[in-house]
Parts: structure tokens; sequence; C-alpha cells
């Protein structure tokens, strides 16, 4: 066992898997010689070279286009977004190439697009977005969002291992703000699957990515009021484990869904509708939402705090939920 | 470059296989026999018969939607095209897509996305891969004159240029992205200069006559092949059919396709092979009547192919689906 960063973990997924398999290669702006914005490839171009760790033009839909072909003739290629709010350049080629290959002509597509999202780092409208929902509504692809260094790790070593194309949401936020012991031996952290990051009776607190955080805050300053928070973690975003989220609700009656990415048409509205359609009969309060307004992130420390859901926001909304 | 007779003589028939076949998907289509759409490559065959006739086994495709040459060439028999169209369980893709949606690895043919130069990205893909492999194998990744304005075909060129990749870009200019012609599209007047910004040695040929096709594609990629990079090819040429069987194409003069009219790529090779005493009328009706017979076959095989089940619409999305995605 050994403590690790969030960011570390990412580092050390990517270098087994590297090392593992010859397929597996990065590419991406300023990830060779420099060694990626965040520091996420450092000192790979030495260890594997300049043709397994590609500096490319700035040019998203290029390089995202490029690990697709790469990928349909046996390679597994993991493309860096420098920021996530880039990816918008390559949305061409993920929802309509890399998405559609298996089902339109069973071609696998195995790529991983990792993308630094979130706020909270002042970076503002083009360097702090969650990008999830973008592709939330694209059948085909996988995305998921680890919040704890351990998943990181294993999660980012089964998205290089499996054969769909998977967004692999890190938060930048927690780059080096969180730690984990993390086993020496090689593991993964299945696609698909939800954790419980804290077990709880009265309420379910839904959420991912850094919110988790927030949540895990939000439970311990309850629970000295007596309130007992179950936080579902849900790790992937797509396709949602509905089993876990439908299990925790069936069992504390009430819940809260919480995230970063903005309201209207989130993940949250998703879990929401899933829980009144085949968990109506369990609820026991209405569903509440606790999420970033509809505006983009905005720069200044005060208003990104009053943007970026607070533990105060989560606790507002669990005790007015416990209030039914 | 001498080309053997045996090639020649194959051209002719891939030339004659791709009008023949699309010609009939258009009397079906008019007939109300096909799904959807036709989207022919009328007057343009010689591009993708050329530069496919000139790709080796294990080399890659990425082609665009005019390139029936290619698919029939790399193996995807007109039995499977024809059902294809029909939306049949027999088609290239089983009926998930139709058409000249086709795409199927095992013969080394990229799927076309409608997002025309997508596939210049995706083909600078496999090059890398080709590259970072060690391999000689190259890619030849094709589009229309519309797509060249696409940010996708610029950069594709321009990543497979700064990697030297070995990789081939085709041009089937044939003068209309759908009703506009090119010049509203672009005010350069040959689409190869948008090849020089990338330092990309480019050529421009008659895209009507197939040996000269087939000839700069050999020659470039005999130099991807070896190390030398990126080429680009730019095939002047002309569509004589509307973009697609329901467009009538009022808006081209007509005197324009009387003029290309004289330069069918199928006269121009039989008048090259005649003159040539390569092949006699005798032996080029017999690969004509070869061609009806594979039509007629390909058709009937469709016609009496059965339909994919509707529960199939829920099959492929994933390559490794998740379990619990199925029921709740």
């Amino acid at each position: 066992m050994k403590e690790i960063t969030y960011l570390e973990a990412i580092k050390e997924a990517m270098d087994e898997e590297m090392a593992r398999d010859p397929g597996v290669f990065v590419l991406g702006e300023d990830v060779g010689v420099y060694g990626g914005a965040f520091r996420a490839t450092e000192g790979f171009y030495e260890k594997y070279g300049e043709w397994r760790v590609l500096d490319t033009p700035l040019s998203e839909s290029g390089f995202t286009g490029a690990a697709i072909g790469a990928a349909l003739v046996g390679m597994r290629p993991i493309v860096e977004m420098q920021f996530a709010d880039f990816i918008s350049c390559a949305f061409d080629q993920l929802v309509n190439v890399a998405a559609k290959n298996h089902y339109r002509w069973g071609a696998a597509t195995p790529i991983v697009v990792r993308a630094p999202y979130g706020g909270n780092i002042h970076g503002g409208a083009f360097h702090s977005q969650c990008i999830e929902g973008f592709f939330f509504n694209v059948p085909g692809l996988k995305i998921i969002a680890p919040s704890t260094a351990y998943d990181a790790k294993g999660l980012l070593k089964a998205a290089i291992r499996d054969n769909d194309p998977v967004i692999y949401c890190e938060h930048k936020y927690l780059y080096r703000r969180i730690k984990d012991s993390i086993p020496d031996e090689d593991y993964i952290v299945p696609i698909g699957k939800a954790r419980i990051a804290r077990e709880g009776n009265d309420v379910s607190v839904i959420t991912y990515g850094a919110m988790v955080h927030t949540a895990l805050e939000t439970a311990q300053l309850l629970e000295e009021n007596g309130v007992s928070c179950e936080i579902v973690d849900l790790r992937t975003i797509l396709p949602l484990d509905k089993k876990s989220i439908l299990g925790s609700v069936k069992k504390t009656s009430k819940v809260v869904v919480l995230h970063e990415q903005t309201k209207t048409g989130g993940v949250g509205a998703e879990v929401s509708a899933l829980l009144s359609e085949y968990c109506f009969d369990f609820l026991d309060g209405p569903i509440l939402r606790v999420a970033a307004p509809d505006t983009p992130v905005p720069y200044s420390a005060q208003m990104e705090e009053a943007f970026i859901p607070q533990t105060k926001d989560v606790v507002a909304a669990v005790e007015k939920v416990m209030r039914y | 470059m001498d080309i053997k007779r045996e090639d020649l003589l194959r051209l002719y028939y891939y030339l004659k296989l791709t009008r023949r076949l699309e010609d009939r998907v258009t009397s079906l289509y008019h007939q109300g026999r096909i799904l959807g759409g036709a989207w022919t490559s009328n007057g343009t065959e010689a591009v993708s018969v050329g530069y496919g006739y000139a790709l080796e086994k294990n080399d890659i495709a990425a082609p665009y939607f005019r390139d029936m040459g290619v698919f029939l060439i790399r193996g995807i028999t007109a039995k499977r095209i024809m059902a294809q169209y029909m939306g049949k369980k027999t088609g290239v893709t089983g009926g998930k897509e139709g058409n000249v949606h086709i795409g199927d690895l095992n013969f080394g043919v990229f799927g076309f996305p409608s997002h025309l130069a997508d596939n210049y990205p995706v083909g600078t893909g496999a090059a890398l891969a080709f590259k970072i492999r060690n391999e000689k194998r190259i890619v030849a990744a094709c589009t229309g004159d519309g797509g060249t304005s696409r940010g996708d075909f610029h950069e594709g060129m321009n990543f497979a240029s700064a990697r030297k990749l070995p990789i081939v870009f085709i041009c089937n200019n044939n003068q209309y992205a759908y009703s506009t012609p090119l010049r509203l599209q672009m005010a350069i007047k040959d689409i190869a200069e948008r090849a020089l910004a990338y330092a990309i040695p480019s050529k421009i040929v008659d895209g009507n006559n197939v040996v000269e096709v087939y000839k700069a594609a050999m020659e470039a990629y005999d130099i991807a092949r070896n190390g030398g990079g990126p080429s680009f090819i730019e095939c002047k040429t002309m569509r004589m059919h509307g973009h697609s069987e329901h467009d009538s194409a009022r808006y081209v003069p007509r005197e324009l396709l009387e003029e290309w009219k004289k330069k069918d790529p199928i006269l121009t090779m039989e008048k090259y092979l005649m003159e040539n005493t390569i092949a006699g009328k005798e032996e080029l009706d017999g690969i004509d009547s070869q061609v009806k017979k594979e039509i007629e076959e390909a058709e009937a095989f469709a016609e009496e192919s059965p339909y994919p089940d509707s529960e199939d619409c829920l099959k492929g999305v994933y390559a490794t689906p998740i379990e619990e995605e199925r029921g709740i």
C-alpha cells in the first residue's frame, strides 16, 4: 500500500497500462516534452519516446479523429484534452464517429478521452466547465467521473482496457487535494458500477466527482443533528448504474441529487426522472436537485462560490426533504 | 510506369461494375424498391476505382460516399451492397446503416461518416498506428470538393504532414457540393493549393481517366510506404447526376454536362484499351456481360434476403455492453 494523490493515480494508471500494453499511447497538446498542462504525463516522453507520447498540433478534432483511426487498427489511444472545455472542438468526432462506429458498422473504438473538468480553480468560463452533460445524450459513449484517488486509478485502467470510447472526467480541483492508500498490485474498478461512499438510512444523496466530498461534509454535519445520509457516488455517469440508484432510494425513501454541472437537462434531471419512473411508490418526499445555476462559470471568487454548490446548499436541501 | 494488361482489364471491370451497380440502384430507387436515398458516383467512377485498385491488401481505405469502386475492389461484394441498399440483414451493416454508409474492417475499409472529411483525421490515425508499429502499410483517405472546406480536412492533413505519416489524401473534385459550385465554395483555382499550406506535395489528375488516377495513386502510395510522408491527389471530374437521385441538378448548366459526357470515364477507358490494342470490343463486351450477370445475382440475393429483426435495433451500441443496462 502507498498513499498517492488523485493526479498521481491518473499518472500511475497510464504508466502501468503503457508498460503492460504496447498498443497504449498518449496524444494531446503539450503532453510530451512538457509533461502535460497538469503534469499527468511527466516523465513519459523520456520513458516511452516521442511516438508513444505525442505532442499534437492545437487541433482537438484532428487528434481525436486520429485516435479513433488508430483504435480501429488495434491501438488503445489515450487522448488528453488540455482542459475538458476544449472537447467541444472534437464533438463531431466523438459523437458521430467514435460513439456510432460499433453500432453502425460493428467496429470497436477503444479510445479514452481524458477531460480535466470542473471549477473552483478560478478558471472562468473556458477552463472550468463540466462537460459530461454535452455527451450524456449520446448512446455509444461511456462517461466516468471518479471522486477518489483509488477510483481514479482503477477506473482509468478499466477505461483503457475497455473496447468502447470512454470519456474520463477527471476533476481538476481534486488533483492534488485528495489522497488514497492504493494497493501495490494491479486492480481495476469496473465501469458501470456506483459506490456507496457512506452508508445511511434517512436520505440518499446521489452525486459524483468533486461533489462527493461536499456530500461527505454535509453528512458529517448532519450526523450531529441525528440525520443519517447515504451517499451514492455514481462513478459511471453513462450508462447509469440504475440498480444502485434505485437500491439506495428504496432504502431511504428520500433523495437529494447533487452535481456541479448546471441544472437544466443535467445528469440530475435523468436520475430524478428514473426515480420518479421506477421508484415512485418508495418516495417519501420530493426529489430535490442541488446543482450549479444555468449560467456560464463565472470568474470572480465571490460569484464562483455562489455558482458551485456548497455544503450549506446541500444541508439546506437535505433538511428540506427531511421535513416530509 | 507500365501497367499489366490484366490490371488494365480489372480496372475496366471495376469501372463497369461500379457504374452498373449504381445505375441499377438508381432504377430501384425510382421504383421505390430501396430504402432511403441513393447517392451515386456517376461520372466520377474512375476516382474510386483508380485509387482503390492501387491499394495493397493490408492497406486501409478511409472513403467517402462516392467511393463505390473502393468498396467493390476491397472485396465487399455487390450482393452485400445491394442488400445494404434494401436494409436487409445480409447487407454490409446488417440493416444498421444504409446505402453508401459502408465500412468493414475485414476488408480494410473504414466506415463513412456523413460529416465530410471526418475520415481525413481518422485515416491519419491509422497511418499514425502504422508508423508507431513500424508497419509498411498505408492509408488512402478520400473526400469530395465540398469536404475540403471543413476543419477536419485541414486538421487531418496538418497532423499527417507534421508527423510525416504514411497516408495519401484523395479529393474527388466533382465541382459541386450538392448545389453549390466551386466558385462559391472557395476562391482558389485548384483544391490542390490547399495542400501547399501543409507542405504536402500534390498532383492534379484527370479524374475521368482511371489509368491516370491509378498511376498517381501508385506513385503517392510508394512515397508514403517508404517513409516519404503524405501526398494529395486532386482528381478533377464531374458529377453527372444530382447530389442524390432525388435531385435533378437543374442548377448545373446543361452545356457543362454535355461537355463532360464526352469525357465519360468508361468511354475514355474503352478508347484507351482499343486504341492501344490491349483489348477488342468483343472482350470488353464479355466483361460487361459478366458484370450484368453479377448485378442481377446481387439484386436477386438482396431481394431474397431476410430483413433484420426489429429487436436488433437494441443490439450493438457497445462493444462491451454493461450488463445492468438491460432492463430495470
